[in-house]
């Protein structure tokens, strides 16, 4: 597909006069970060009372943008229009006056504070916080009831579930008379229902006349609930679109600045009915440091050849069980059987041996456990195999193998930059993933366990992740796959468990599932249909 | 009143009540540091510097009141240069975004060195300030009634002996407790401090400075601090000696951690400390002769308390206290981290 530039279909006028029905109109914004060019030329108009979806891939430049529009960075060419006014904006503050408000990826909120307390920070109306409070009280009733947020108030906000904690975060926003209001990925750490939720909202304060940017990377939710849509790529608009005139096909194709196979991952033909187990999980328990359950008799089977699925709402013991798999964390009580080896309580296993074993882990947290940040590329390429001769020779590194092996595995996995040398750092989420499904892949495990393998990855890595793991199957390996990601969890899995709580709450074949069920199953919600 | 209660009475009056008296001479300076140190920590700026901002205060105080003659004047004085020391402490650590250990231990050393420097080259005494007469010190003063509550038994005693005849600042210093905790839970500045030292993004979100919250808090650190210096050397002190506050500084900021950054706590804690201090000051010199039964084992207690042993309990206590027995100090969350916009 050609670079389809339409220029501003969703405001339909560039002219800064005509525009009393247009809350943000951007014009020729630019923004370097030395020599990267992060905002290029973006011109962007939204129409008042509309919900604007941004999408663009990890780095396309979304995130910048919105920061400039908020504040945190200043444009280094370009205009910004607020209700057909030039603005400067060069702090939050200064946002805020011009009726912004913005609802971060992570939120800006003081755990140890009250709901209360959070929304007036900032804006108190008194210099002493008693008559400041008894003020936003009167004022956040007012505006729950007119847009539907319930909340509440005195509760501490770091025990509230993260559904709760954004809506304090756009109550915050309203409570500071935003007009326009932006979120940022607003639905990666929500459940299903509880996005639904969100999406009410934010209908109900688009009928109010408020403007909504919606900056997401899920396709889906744009077609369900925006008015009008940009794309981003590489720092520059490529589209701008009406939501009724596009399809999500489109829109990724315009994202990558390619065409994009669908792709049914699922295997066509069943296993034979002997397949022997590479996983085998019997009433594995276990509790953590404060005695809280967090594993409740797991049991559970992964074949040779097959993907297993694992889906849940974060925490619901998804990365307890990928530890105890790998062998991180010894079990309490239970047995696991992982290619042929048990794993008890009283014979525990340890990471190493389980490599040896080949039985591979793609962590979760590829910044905490899959490699080190401030290590280059190579070295990051060997974590966990450094004992192994050819790497390290009675203690001395074995230097340019290590560098040898390292360029091997990015151009097999299309790591870019293909430089060892670089810092693992400074290398976009993606190609850090890749570079570390290269390093446990390439050893040929005979059971894979892969913990959220696309988190913060874009389209274009998403697709060679997932066939790489999917090509490990078919060559008969057990693959255990957690992901909070229904959409990846359904392309890949043969069969599907979702947990809850610490337990197993439900399992589905993957041909079956839709997601419905499944983020019924997630919030524990289908058992009473089922009895 | 009945004899043996007369007698319970006279006993408490004669071991408690003094010890009491000196808890609260030795707390004041812990008790204005801690304070000051609350403001510092809350606000998500670490604060090793207690200690260096005290002694270059306590200098200023001794060295001004040495040459003006004025307390209040050498108390100006000593706010000033802790405050300033505490600007250098903001700028190296929040315009500059620097490690605060590191520029707080600086502040320590170039106190140490530059009190006992300025000392020997302007007043000549080996590091001293000359002494000073009463006039230029802060004095004890009297509370009223004194006389009459004198004839109360106990409690009467209590006031006259323990709560009345201190200086100004040993009163100042309690009222800078009930002052801290009012500006820190009852104060719009307050709800943003301790937001800060939480979640600094989030308070930059809310449209308010980071850095603005921070030295304002550092400010008043310095100013405590310039206070506690000034009691040091011109109240309780008449004098300023080299190396006077002796560790104070720190046994304030463990008191702090102690405290769990909370400032009635903290004030529990310093009193436990000044306690043993004022403990180990009055065994000083004691002898002790008696035998101890153990296990059916006499052993025969004899000779000089070691005070050493009791000067040491307070590091001891803490050491062990926050290993375990108060239960975890859940510190600040954004404390010692420089704040940048940067993501």
């Amino acid at each position: 597909m050609s670079t389809n530039v339409s220029p501003a279909m969703a405001g339909d006028t560039t002219h800064p006069h005509a525009t009393n029905d247009v809350a943000i109109q951007l014009q020729g914004i630019s923004k370097r970060f030395g020599a990267v060019r992060a905002n290029h030329d973006i011109d962007l108009t939204v129409k008042r009372g509309t919900i604007h979806g941004i999408v663009g891939e990890n780095g396309a430049g979304k995130s910048t943008l919105m920061s400039i529009l908020y504040g945190f960075y200043q444009a280094d060419s370009g205009e910004i229009l607020i209700n057909g006014e030039r603005k400067k904006i060069r702090s939050s503050k200064e946002a805020i006056a011009c009726g912004i408000g913005m609802v971060h990826q992570h939120f800006m909120l003081v755990d140890t504070f009250t709901v209360l307390e959070n929304i007036m920070l900032g804006a108190e109306t008194h210099s002493l916080i008693e008559p400041s409070a008894n003020d936003a009280r009167g004022a956040l009733q007012a505006l729950s009831d007119n847009y539907q947020l319930s909340l509440d108030i005195d509760a501490m906000t770091g025990k509230l579930p993260v559904g709760e904690q954004q809506r304090c975060e756009i109550l915050k926003a309203l409570y500071r008379k935003a007009e326009i209001l932006i979120l940022d990925e607003p639905t990666g750490v929500l459940t299903p229902q509880e996005a639904d939720q969100l999406f009410k909202v934010l209908d109900a304060l688009r009928k109010q006349g408020v403007t909504v940017i919606l900056i997401t990377h899920k396709l889906r939710e744009i077609m369900d609930i925006t008015d009008s849509v940009s794309v981003l790529r590489r720092g520059e608009m490529v589209a701008h679109l009406k939501t009724s005139d596009t399809n999500s096909q489109e829109l990724a194709e315009l994202m990558v600045g390619r065409e994009l196979q669908v792709q049914d991952f699922r295997r066509k033909t069943p296993l034979p009915a002997g397949t022997e187990n590479g996983i085998e999980v019997v009433d594995l328990s276990l509790r953590d440091a404060q005695g809280k359950l967090r594993l409740d008799k797991v049991s559970l089977q992964v074949k040779r050849g097959e993907i297993l699925g694992i889906a849940g709402v974060a925490g619901n013991g998804q990365s307890k069980l990928l530890e105890v798999l790998s062998g991180i964390t010894s079990p309490d009580s239970g047995t696991v059987v992982i290619n042929g080896h048990t794993i008890t309580a009283d014979k525990p296993i340890n990471p190493r041996q389980l490599r040896e074993y080949k039985v591979n882990h793609v962590p979760e947290d590829r910044l905490k456990l899959g490699l080190v940040k401030a290590f280059t590329a190579a070295e990051s390429s060997v974590l966990g195999y450094l004992h192994q001769e050819k790497f390290s020779w009675r203690g001395l590194l074995q230097l340019s193998t290590i560098k040898n092996l390292c360029k091997k595995l990015m151009e097999n996995f299309d790591v870019r930059p293909g430089n060892p040398n670089l810092k693992s750092a400074s290398f976009s989420g993606g190609n850090q993933q890749k570079l570390i499904l290269a390093r446990e892949l390439e050893k040929k495990p005979e059971v894979l366990l892969i913990g959220q393998p696309t988190r913060g990855v874009d389209i274009g890595a998403i697709e060679l992740i997932h066939q790489r793991i999917v090509a490990m199957r078919d060559t008969g390996c057990a693959v255990l796959l957690v992901s909070v990601e229904l959409d990846e969890i359904m392309a890949l899995s043969d069969r599907i468990i979702v947990m809850f709580e610490g337990r197993v709450v439900g399992e589905l074949n993957g041909a079956d599932a839709d997601k419905a069920t499944l983020g019924l199953m997630m919030a524990n919600a289908h058992e009473s249909d089922a009895a | 009143m009945p004899d043996w209660l007369l007698a319970i009475f006279n006993v408490l009056d004669d071991a408690l009540l003094p010890t009491m008296d000196a808890t609260l001479r030795v707390s004041t300076p812990l008790i204005l540091c801690a304070m000051a140190g609350l403001f510092s920590e809350r606000s998500g700026i670490v604060d090793i510097s207690l200690e260096g901002k005290m002694l270059a205060a306590a200098f200023a105080a001794g060295s001004v009141a040495a040459v003006s003659g004025s307390p209040v004047l050498s108390l100006l004085a000593a706010i000033m240069v802790s405050v300033s020391l505490a600007m250098v402490h903001g700028f190296a650590s929040i315009t500059h975004r620097g490690d605060q250990v590191v520029s707080g231990l600086a502040i320590n050393v170039l106190a140490s060195g530059l009190t006992v420097v300025l000392g020997i080259a302007w007043f000549r005494q080996g590091g001293q300030t000359p002494s000073l007469d009463s006039s230029a010190r802060f004095m004890p003063i009297d509370l009223p009634f004194v006389e009459a509550a004198q004839s109360i038994p106990f409690f009467g005693r209590l006031y006259s002996e323990v709560l009345s005849g201190h200086n100004l600042l040993v009163y100042v210093g309690f009222a800078a407790v009930w002052l801290t905790w009012w500006v820190v839970y009852r104060t719009r500045f307050g709800l943003r401090l301790r937001a800060v030292g939480e979640n600094p993004l989030a308070v930059d979100t809310a449209g308010l400075s980071v850095g603005k919250l921070r030295f304002s808090a550092l400010v008043i650190c310095g100013l405590l601090c310039g206070i506690a210096g000034t009691y040091l050397a011109i109240a309780q002190n008449a004098a300023f000696v080299k190396d006077m506050t002796a560790g104070q500084g720190y046994i304030a900021l463990a008191a702090l951690i102690f405290g769990k950054w909370r400032p009635l706590a903290a004030l529990l804690a310093c009193l436990m400390f000044g306690f043993l201090d004022a403990i180990a000051i009055r065994l000083q010199g004691v002898n002790v002769d008696f035998s101890l039964s153990l296990f059916g084992n006499v052993w025969p207690i004899k000779g000089e308390v070691p005070v050493q042993l009791i000067q040491s309990l307070p590091y001891v206590l803490t050491v062990v206290l926050l290993a375990g027995f108060i239960g975890r100090a859940i510190a600040p969350a954004a404390i010692g981290v420089p704040f940048s916009k940067e993501r």
